[in-house]
């Protein structure tokens, strides 16, 4: 992985993503229902498409890795499922700063709420359970088995302001929303997806470092009493 | 391998993995146990706790199958018994289907125990007769059975396997519990609207979604 073009990514991620925020809060104009409130969907909304795309790469990984079985599957899957994790907790938390002024409380037990707290839970509990198996194998294939069983949530998320009818709005179409809001929208949202890109391309770096030294063949003899 | 070949060893190993029920009594202990600190929580409060009764049942049924599944797997990595069952000429298909109709038989047992104590602790009735609760229960068995199995395995070989089956089961089969609760609950409190069919088949469809990919991932999880 060439260091230079994570920076790019990175970069080129932190610019769009805070030229869309000023532009959002400054430029886009007021929401007609909500007033200004509703440029937290500049913030809101990105995070929560990049956790989704997120564990998509990750659930993609997984089956890369039962199939074909090379450790550059596992690295993926697990700088993805940690940064969608990072993510999801972002969503949460941007949307229930979203929810307080306009819904009157931080949490409803909304289904798309609460399937998308279940996806955060599912993702905290695969990055738990890599923790606790130290032989690298048996740690990717585990993990790809669980991180393919917990992408089940995902089509739930999705779905569930459709299925059930809750206080969640629906997905807007690109054609009911003001085109300056949809040009802020969008630009957050590719700014947002660069820095996944670079949070995920960091992460694996550290976990090819990691996985290095625990392949690596154990140090000859060591001197007496080094271990202490 | 042909279906009926498969079907057969799954057989074979379910009536291995029944030789081992007697781990049941002490989960239906624990069960039991949840259950009535369930209705010492709520106080008696007859309306709340007739209300609930179908959440009360569920989580105690859930919190019991933690016990049972990881239980199913404590035996096989001990004395490296799964070693053993690996080398059998076996598809690790039925395997996984034995072992988990067995655990799903055990849920279904427990939930047998439970219902006529709840009926009893609850002062509930079930309005859609006594068939459809069974019905209900068994489906919602089935669904915490397969992907309850599966994650026994991957726990059994990891550090600290107490608490990771419960951290990655409890989140996974969220949908499975919110569908079986709200079912039980139409039936406790009466269904005029018919939809208790719609949970049904919600059950249905994750029971075949999860017993599906549970027969597909397992292979890979009891090789490692």
């Amino acid at each position: 992985m060439r260091r230079s073009t994570t920076l790019a990514l990175g970069l080129v991620g932190l610019g769009l993503t805070a030229t869309a925020h000023g532009l959002g809060l400054l430029w886009a104009p007021t929401d007609g229902h909500m007033g200004d409130v509703q440029r937290m969907m500049y913030v809101h909304v990105p995070w929560v498409w990049a956790s989704l795309a997120a564990v998509t790469v990750s659930f993609v990984a997984c089956i890369g890795y039962l199939w074909k079985g090379a450790w550059a599957w596992d690295l993926w899957a697990e700088a993805s499922a940690e940064v969608g994790l990072v993510f999801t907790g972002m969503g949460l938390v941007t949307g229930m700063l979203w929810g307080r002024p306009t819904w009157g409380s931080y949490w409803t037990w909304d289904p798309r709420l609460t399937s998308y707290a279940v996806m955060f839970l599912l993702y905290g509990g695969y990055v738990a359970l890599r923790r606790f198996i130290e032989d690298p194998e048996r740690r990717a294939t585990l993990a790809a088995v669980v991180g393919i069983l917990a992408y089940v949530d995902v089509p739930v998320v999705y779905m569930s302001v459709r299925w059930w009818r809750g206080m969640h709005q629906v997905q807007s179409t690109p054609k009911t929303v003001d085109p300056d809001m949809k040009l802020c929208l969008r630009l957050a949202a590719i700014g947002m997806l660069f820095l996944m890109a670079y949070f995920m391309r960091r992460r694996a770096e550290i976990g090819r470092a990691r996985l290095e030294s625990e392949l690596a063949p154990p140090p000859a003899a060591a001197p007496a009493g080094a271990e202490a | 391998m042909t279906v009926a070949e498969l079907l057969r060893q799954g057989v074979v190993v379910a009536r291995i993995e029944w030789r081992g029920r007697a781990r049941v009594n002490a989960v239906a202990f624990f069960g039991v146990t949840t259950l009535v600190l369930f209705s010492f929580a709520m106080g008696p409060d007859a309306v709340g706790t007739s209300a609930h009764a179908g959440a009360f049942l569920w989580l105690a049924l859930l919190l019991s199958s933690v016990l049972a599944l990881s239980e199913s797997f404590r035996v096989e990595t001990d004395n490296d018994a799964l070693e053993g069952l690996r080398l059998l000429p076996v598809d690790p298909v039925s395997l996984f289907l034995g072992k988990a109709f067995v655990n799903a038989v055990l849920l279904v047992g427990l939930s047998a125990v439970l219902l006529p104590l709840a009926v009893a602790l609850y002062g509930i009735e079930f309005k859609e007769g006594p068939l459809s609760v069974i019905g209900v229960a068994a489906l919602g068995s089935f669904g915490i059975a397969a992907p309850g199995t599966v994650y026994a395995a991957v726990t059994a070989r990891a550090r600290a396997r107490e608490v990771l089956l419960p951290i990655l089961l409890f989140p996974l089969i969220v949908p499975v519990l919110l569908a079986a609760v709200k079912a039980t609950a139409l039936l406790v409190m009466g269904d005029p609207m018919g939809q208790v069919a719609s949970w049904a088949k919600l059950l249905v469809a994750f029971d075949l979604i999860y017993w599906t990919l549970g027969a597909l991932l397992f292979a890979r999880v009891v090789e490692e």
